[in-house]
């Protein structure tokens, strides 16, 4: 019975890895998605998140509702003036000049915050007070069910959008193709603008997530798991949205289950593995679409 | 007008140069009246007349991750050399030595560390104090001992840190902490079977984990559960959740204080109520918790406790609260005592040649705040007792 319970409490324990790395590659990918771009800084923007909510809680000592809705306005904001000022004007450069001016915006933001905030991490601690539950023998945390919670209704509301609003529809249909939807009347600014919005506003939530699980902030925080769900939208196949779903939760209960019953040495070793045999096999991710290049 | 254009030329392009070597001239006096200014503050330091100055190159992390330790270290060295230069400098020989002190950050990293080093040899020091983190000092051994410079870790655990002749320390190694705590364990707290958490990438933890496992499993207890995490992970509920799989009755931690703080906190969001034990590193923990509750009875070793009633100790804390407005941990302590027993080595060696005070090193015996009588064997290892530290009612208590 303890061994059932323990395998289940590790499966919860990637479920909520897997969560919070879903919402970060939801940003990639959909970024890559519209404008065929790797989006690197996409991590630093739950950095900024992360500090964002710091400032309105701890600092200003504003109420939890106001805190969250205005870190997340803060990150779409700068999601939109990185696209505008950064990539924008690169965007029929080489896919390589936009991945290098990728990083670049990476360092500065990560930088910005080391001059501000310093590099000693500073303890937080969480804004989100749930207690935790009990069921049978199983002990899950309130941060694991708020975040489980959260990261379903973003994904269900995500997914109501794409395929059932007009902007969710002039979307597809950039991301389709870039000059048949300006011929049709889609403003492609504007809706790489909204890509990066709600990129970025995901982002924030999965850095309020983050912080609030972990308690300590630091310039780096975002650094890691964004390049785990950068794996996890690769793994589920760059561009698809269910794909990054996918791959995020699938990497982060390989991650918990190579841990708790391979070894906890090899666990990152067997992570990359796994990808590694899937792109083998399935070259274009596990619900890529593998697109035929006409000449 | 041609002629005029070129005489024109001519004058605006001599006013450049000029104005070029004005600028050139103006940065050397600059540099110049900067060096004098260091050195009057120097002086001012300085109780003697003298004007001999023993430069010791300090070297630790006043940024990054491990920032409480190199602070701690700079602020301790700080007032062991204003109380020395205030009682009259150290004598040597004929000679009466003030001591001044160069910091170098190195962020608790390899590269950093050799960065910092060159700079303060760059400035002359005649003795060096740190690195404070095992990693960033054995980064620098063989440059000291290339150097033949006296080396002296406050905090530096790990083996290596003092394999060459030049270096020694403060502190305790990885493996005699290993040891001790496996003893506390197994004979003071009688617990059968414990679970342990160490960091793989990180030589402290895992020289502290092998000396524990092995000496616990010597002393007839069991290690139920061995799980290891990287530099920077901050997820640990996978390893919580397999030691809660386990019967272990304690946790052992053998890392920094911000894993501790995750580890900690991650353990009681699941509901676990084990008893944590821990390395010295666990030092300054209080400060990085968000909720103390979460470390509550928690053991660590320390050879310092700010509280303890003892003369010395109680002098060094009202200084050093006075001074920064802060209770001094064990880091602070043993920068303290760095500095007393270079003084000690520098009396001795009636020289301040770096040879004469290496060899003074076995010499001496130094009464410092991290223990009496402290001795030195020619492998750099100090000779002294332990004592713990409990967390109760979110203060550092003696457990005695």
């Amino acid at each position: 019975m303890s061994l059932i319970n323990n395998l289940v409490e590790q499966l919860i324990n990637g479920l909520r890895t897997g969560s919070i790395y879903a919402l970060i590659a939801l940003g990639y990918t959909m970024v890559y998605g519209i404008a065929k771009m790797i989006n690197f800084a996409h991590g630093d923007i739950i950095m900024v998140g992360a500090y964002a909510l710091y400032v309105f809680a701890a600092l200003l000592g504003l109420p939890v509702p106001v805190c969250i809705l205005l870190t997340i306005i803060v990150c779409a904001v700068l999601g939109i003036t990185v696209e505008r000022i950064a990539y924008k004007p690169l965007r029929n450069a080489p896919s390589l000049a936009v991945l290098i001016t990728a990083i670049g915006v990476s360092y500065f933001l990560q930088n910005v915050a080391l001059i501000i905030f310093k590099a000693t991490p500073i303890p937080f601690g969480s804004v989100i007070k749930v207690p935790s539950i009990k069921i049978g023998g199983i002990h899950i945390s309130g941060i694991t069910i708020v975040t489980l919670i959260v990261t379903v209704i973003a994904m269900a509301i995500l997914t109501w959008f794409i395929n059932k609003t007009r902007a969710g529809s002039a979307m597809r249909a950039v991301s389709e193709d870039k000059g048949a939807a300006a011929l049709m009347g889609i403003n492609v600014n504007k809706t790489i603008s909204m890509t990066f919005a709600i990129g970025s506003a995901l982002a924030a939530v999965a850095g309020i997530l983050f912080i609030c699980q972990y308690e300590s902030l630091s310039p780096t925080l975002g650094a890691l798991p964004g390049i785990k769900a950068f794996v996890a939208a690769v793994l589920g196949g760059i561009g698809s949205i269910p794909g990054a779903m996918l791959g995020g939760i699938v990497l982060g209960i390989i991650e918990s289950l190579s841990k708790a019953y391979i070894s906890t040495q090899l666990a990152d070793a067997i992570v990359f593995g796994v990808l590694v045999v899937v792109l083998l096999v399935k070259p274009s991710g596990l619900l890529g679409k593998m697109k035929a290049e006409k000449v | 007008m041609k002629k005029m254009t070129k005489v024109m030329s001519m004058a605006l392009a001599a006013s450049l140069v000029v104005a070029s070597l004005t600028a050139c001239g103006g940065g050397e006096k600059k540099a110049e009246t900067k060096a004098a200014e260091t050195k009057a503050a120097g002086e001012t330091t300085a109780a003697s007349a003298d004007g001999d100055v023993f430069l010791i190159g300090g070297i630790g992390p006043v940024t990054g991750s491990a920032a409480s330790y190199g602070n701690s270290v700079k602020q301790g060295a700080e007032i062991a050399i204003k109380e020395i230069n205030a009682a009259g400098g150290v004598t040597v020989g004929d000679k009466t030595y003030t001591l001044d002190m160069v910091f170098a950050d190195d962020e608790a990293t390899e590269d950093k560390a050799i960065q910092a080093y060159n700079s303060v040899m760059d400035q002359g020091a005649q003795a060096i104090l740190g690195c404070v983190t095992s990693g960033a000092c054995i980064a620098i051994t063989d440059l000291t001992a290339a150097d033949g410079i006296l080396q002296i870790t406050p905090s530096g655990s790990a083996m290596d840190c003092t394999k060459n002749d030049n270096a020694f320390r403060i502190c305790f190694t990885d493996p005699a902490q290993g040891v001790t705590m496996a003893d506390l364990a197994a004979e003071t707290l009688g617990y059968k079977k414990v679970a342990v958490i160490y960091n793989q990438s990180d030589e402290y933890s895992t020289g502290i984990r092998e000396a524990f496992e092995k000496e616990f499993a010597a002393k007839g207890g069991e290690i139920v559960a061995s799980e290891a995490f990287s530099n920077g992970d901050v997820d640990f509920n996978t390893q919580l959740t397999t030691i809660k799989g386990t019967d272990a009755e304690a946790i052992f931690i053998p890392a920094y204080y911000q894993d501790a703080t995750y580890i900690t906190k991650q353990a009681q969001d699941m509901g676990m109520e084990l008893p944590f034990l821990g390395s010295d590193g666990w030092d300054g923990v209080l400060g990085t918790v968000t909720d103390p509750a979460t470390i509550e009875g928690a053991i660590f070793l320390s050879p310092f406790f700010a509280a303890d009633p003892s003369e010395n100790v109680a002098a060094f804390v009202a200084d050093y609260n006075e001074a920064y407005g802060a209770t001094p941990d064990q880091f602070a302590a043993d920068a303290y005592d760095v500095v007393y027993t270079i003084k000690a080595a520098m009396e001795q060696a009636g020289s301040v040649e770096s040879a004469d005070l290496i060899a003074a090193m076995t010499e001496i015996t130094v009464d410092g705040l991290t223990g009496d009588g402290i001795t030195w064997t020619a492998e750099g290892e100090p000779n002294k007792g332990s004592k713990f530290i409990q967390i109760v009612d979110g203060a550092y208590t003696l457990y005695e």
